[in-house]
């Protein structure tokens, strides 16, 4: 027993001893970046729904780019310390976080895992260091979490291939490089890379969201798109292509949407500290520790599950089934801590000098992204009886 | 080029700092220790050095167990190596005993073109360390450095004190100083941090760095705190009208505040 | 009585105020003897001020190159003097240069060293404040010729007129590879303010700055202190201010020994960010603002006649120092 006072409040069950030094120096190094570079300007870039594209190059300096890949320029970290720098960057904003999901879970693990070595040498060096800007076509205007009926196609014609559809919610779309397409062929689903400026591919930025203002958001169209065979990832047959790809971003997002629920419940605190109202303090009333005391009880639960589940995959066990559980429950935890954080800070609350209402904002995203809640909800459903109930 | 930087590891600048009740020496404990910042950008500077000339960058650091963490963050941002001297009885070291042990450092580094340190830390010491240690080593005195150029054998830098601005020219071996205007450093990479792990960090205690110097007699310290009494809590502030002396009257406040 | 050396600042035609305050702290401890480094002729020159405010030998440490280069002739003229006849301490003003100068006499004499006191009494003892005011401290030496750095402000000058000895050091030339040469010097340049976070001192405006062009107000007293400029939230909304300068909630958190507020009433996302401040003085029109509530010294009145005022205060006391 030590009677000692809490070192870390938002810690309080030392999460932070499980963790290697050299995962905790990843940590830091990332919040003490956005601390110096995101953080000051957040709110503004909020409100005017301003992606810093300008800090993609400083995030590749950093290593963050494809952090957990080998090779190409990229760090090769383990995926805790993947985990925890998508921690600190949606402790920023989940719009960062999701330009660098996006980055390096989909268009550079995509490259990497299903391209070919030219594929790998052309794009992998470029999009780790930030130079270049990936995104990752999947979900289709009338095709969300069913996939497998995708509209989108891309028949050959002699050695190349003509590519028709459009993509929705595609998060980097309108800055992005190169994006990684999944189009409807002959023999199943492939994926192709389609470079910005290719004769028949546009881009639509989506304008007046609610959520996820700091990043972009675009629509891609192709219209007769022609691509030689070279384009095709080579190694990627069926939807267990793309399907890998977002168990890699989901893995980030189930520790990104524990930052969200920290930062908010830090903002919380601290507010609650400083609030005076009947004079005292509002943290010293019992219905604000209530509050305080739930949240801090599930965030720590969310945080200890992504550790653990950080490890499995560390040991290369780990399994689509507990990556949903990890998801459903950190994303559906944080949205209700930040807006429970939120009611603490009462009118203040709404404004964006505060964090906990623009993290409720972008985690309706996130809660959606990425295989929705009732996907996940499905998911462990079939895994504990057996029974797909999807359709 | 051989360059030695000197960094401390100093409570988080944001936290509360107290003074042990039992030897009145300050409580690291329960603060969280970081790199000094503005060590942090003498580090900076020599890797910018190392990046221009062909440099070898080692790190120096005096404390306890922990100052390796400060060492480390060093090599993550690109130092090559890690002289560490950790040992009991520095515990409590003065201003003196604090340069003679980097001196002694420095020493085993071998032919050093160029000692790099921080004009202050921000845990209160006297900032005199550098000036202390170019003493001790017979180098010139380079300190409080707001803009530094090393070239053809020779240093030469800006001097900025609260009395204006110098500009300071000397022969290499040097010791510089640098102030917090003078870079702003990197932060360390992934691939740094992941590689820093692998790189070699020599810890030595007083007998390595002084093997003929009588255990005994070490002074860690000359002089004693006789009390130290924490500053009372804020009391209720002192509320005036402006009568049209309101400024005058603020600056002799100030005055018997020790601020201006 | 035994000598307490005294390290005189100058510009080789006047002595500092600081040096007056030296001189009257050490006749605490024995007799003021005045160590003047400079170029030959400097001590004749100061010798009359010196023995009106106290001293009672003034020290000749002269040679062309003393001026030349930096901190090692005073370390050189002081060790000497001390080496002459060992006195009961060793006074120098606690500013950038002194306090270098102090510590390395200290290690060369093996002495203890105390920093930036503000108080002395005669048995040796020194008052400290350290930490950014949140402690007193009493300390000694118990090893050596004390070597003490002295706030400066901290005592006040007093006349004592009296005989004085004039007595000659001969300083050893310097030794251009372990000295660094000076070769120019400059005033400090006009704007060069602090940044913000490592500032000691923090001077803000708020809304009641009222334009742009009011800012100059915040400046010049930031200026004067040799501070750094900050403004509220308001103030930056409003377009008076750049938004890097902000404090508070979704801007700068700063700690500064003293923070002056200047027309901000203080709303909790500004307290936010400077709340930790060790001093804070805060002038507003209001005097139901909020932040009157937690300034150590608050002023009702319009800052744009009580901070003009503070400014020519300060800018006239640094001045004579």
């Amino acid at each position: 027993m030590s009677g000692k006072p809490l070192k870390d409040p938002l810690d309080l069950l030392d999460i932070a001893s499980v963790l290697t030094d050299e995962e905790r120096e990843i940590q830091a190094t990332v919040a003490r970046f956005l601390a110096d570079r995101v953080r000051p300007h957040i709110g503004e870039w909020f409100e005017n729904a301003h992606f810093a594209r300008e800090l993609a190059p400083e995030l590749g300096k950093l290593g963050v780019l494809g952090m957990h890949l080998e090779g190409y320029g990229c760090a090769g970290t383990n995926a805790v310390s993947y985990g925890l720098a998508c921690l600190e960057l949606e402790a920023a904003d989940s719009g960062f976080r999701s330009f660098v999901s996006v980055q390096g879970s989909l268009s550079m693990f995509s490259i990497w895992k299903w391209g070919s070595e030219e594929q790998k040498q052309e794009w992998l060096p470029r999009l780790a260091a930030g130079e270049a800007i990936g995104c990752f076509g999947l979900t289709e205007p009338d095709f969300g979490s069913n996939p497998s009926g995708m509209r989108t196609r891309a028949v050959r014609d002699g050695d190349d291939w003509i590519l028709n559809g459009s993509k929705m919610w595609i998060t980097n779309g309108g800055i992005a490089d190169v994006a990684t397409v999944w189009a409807q062929t002959e023999d199943g689903v492939r994926g192709f890379l389609v470079p910005r400026g290719t004769p028949g591919f546009t881009t639509q930025d989506i304008k007046q969201k609610m959520s996820l203002r700091a990043s972009i958001t675009s629509e891609l169209y192709f219209d007769n798109v022609r691509l030689p065979d070279s384009a095709r990832l080579p190694h990627a047959q069926g939807l267990r292509g793309p399907l890998s790809c977002l168990n890699e971003a989901r893995f980030g997002i189930l520790f990104g949407a524990v930052g969200a629920g920290r930062d908010s419940l830090q903002a919380a605190i601290e507010y609650a500290d400083s609030r005076v109202q009947f004079d005292k303090p509002i943290s010293a009333f019992q219905l604000t520790q209530k509050k305080l005391a739930d949240m801090t009880v599930s965030l720590g639960g969310a945080a200890l599950l992504a550790v653990h589940l950080g490890r499995l995959k560390d040991q290369h066990r780990i399994r689509p089934e507990q990556i949903s559980v990890g998801k459903l429950n950190n994303v559906r935890e944080a949205i209700a801590i930040a807006r429970e954080c939120r009611t603490i800070l009462g009118a203040n609350g709404v404004s964006l000098e505060y964090s906990p209402l623009r993290h409720a904002n972008n985690l309706e995203s996130v809660l959606t992204y990425e295989g929705t809640g009732e996907m996940h909800t499905l998911v462990v459903g079939q895994a504990i009886t057996g029974q797909a109930a999807f359709r | 080029m051989n360059i030695v930087v000197l960094v401390k590891q100093v409570p988080d600048s944001g936290a509360e700092r107290t003074l042990s009740t039992d030897d009145h020496t300050l409580d690291r404990e329960d603060a969280d220790l970081v790199l000094d910042e503005i060590n942090e950008r003498a580090a900076e500077e020599a890797l910018r050095l190392k990046e221009s000339v062909d440099a070898e960058v080692t790190v120096v650091s005096m404390g306890p167990d922990s100052a390796l963490e400060a060492i480390r963050k060093v090599l993550a941002m690109g130092a090559d190596r890690g002289i560490h001297v950790c040992d009991d009885r520095l515990h409590g070291a003065d201003v003196l005993t604090t340069a003679k042990v980097l001196a002694a450092a420095v020493r085993r580094v071998g032919d050093i073109d160029l000692v790099l340190a921080g004009n202050a830390t921000t845990d209160g010491q006297a900032s005199a360390v550098p000036a202390v240690v170019a003493d001790l080593l017979g180098l010139p005195q380079v300190t409080h450095a707001r803009e530094l150029t090393v070239d053809a054998g020779r240093v030469r830098a800006e001097r900025q004190t609260e009395n204006g601005e110098a500009t300071l020219d000397a022969p290499l071996p040097a010791l510089v100083s640098v102030t917090e205007k003078i870079n702003d450093p990197r932060y360390p990479s992934f691939k740094g941090i992941m590689a820093a792990k692998k790189k070699p960090v020599d810890t030595v205690d007083l007998d390595d760095l002084f093997p003929d110097a009588d255990d005994a007699g070490f002074l860690v310290a000359r002089t004693r705190v006789v009390e130290a009494v924490p500053r009372p809590p804020r009391a209720a502030g002192i509320r005036i009208t402006d009568d049209g002396s309101a400024g005058r009257q603020l600056v002799e406040h100030l005055i018997a505040r020790k601020l201006v | 009585m035994p000598d307490v050396l005294v390290l005189v600042d100058h510009d080789g035609e006047r002595v500092h105020k600081s040096t007056y305050e030296l001189l009257a702290a050490a006749r605490r401890l024995g007799d003021p003897a005045a160590v003047v480094v400079g170029a030959p002729g400097t001590a004749a020159r100061l010798k009359e001020s010196l023995a009106r405010q106290g001293a009672t030998s003034v020290y000749a440490a002269e040679s062309a190159e003393a001026g030349e280069f930096l901190v090692t002739p005073a370390v050189d003229a002081l060790e000497l003097a001390v080496r002459e006849a060992p006195p009961a301490a060793v006074l120098v003003s606690a500013t950038t240069d002194g306090r270098e100068v102090a510590a390395r006499l200290a290690a060369r004499l093996d002495s203890g060293l105390l920093i930036d006191a503000v108080d002395l009494d005669s048995s040796g003892v020194v008052t400290q404040i350290v930490f950014g005011g949140s402690y007193t401290v009493r300390s000694q030496v118990t090893h050596g010729v004390p070597v003490i750095t002295v706030r400066p402000g901290a005592f006040e000058p007093e006349e004592h007129p009296g005989e004085v000895a004039e007595r000659a050091l001969t300083l050893p030339a310097t030794d251009p590879a372990a000295s660094a040469r000076i070769t120019a010097r400059r005033a400090a340049p006009a704007g060069d303010r602090p940044g913000l976070t490592e500032a000691a001192v923090v001077v803000s405006g708020g809304r009641g700055v009222g334009a742009a062009d009011g800012f100059k107000v915040v400046e010049e007293l930031a200026d004067a202190l040799g501070g750094a400029v900050g403004a509220s939230r308001a103030a930056v909304d409003a377009g008076y201010y750049p938004h890097q300068f902000q404090v508070g909630q979704t801007g700068k958190s700063v700690s500064p020994q003293l923070y002056i507020a200047l027309g901000i009433s203080g709303a909790i996302q500004h307290l936010a960010g400077m709340q930790t401040s060790k001093t804070i003085v805060a002038v507003n029109k209001d005097p139901e603002a909020p932040i009157l509530d937690l300034a150590d010294y608050g002023v009702v009145g319009d800052l744009f006649a009580v901070a003009p005022q503070l400014t020519q205060e300060v800018a006239a006391r640094r001045a004579v120092g």
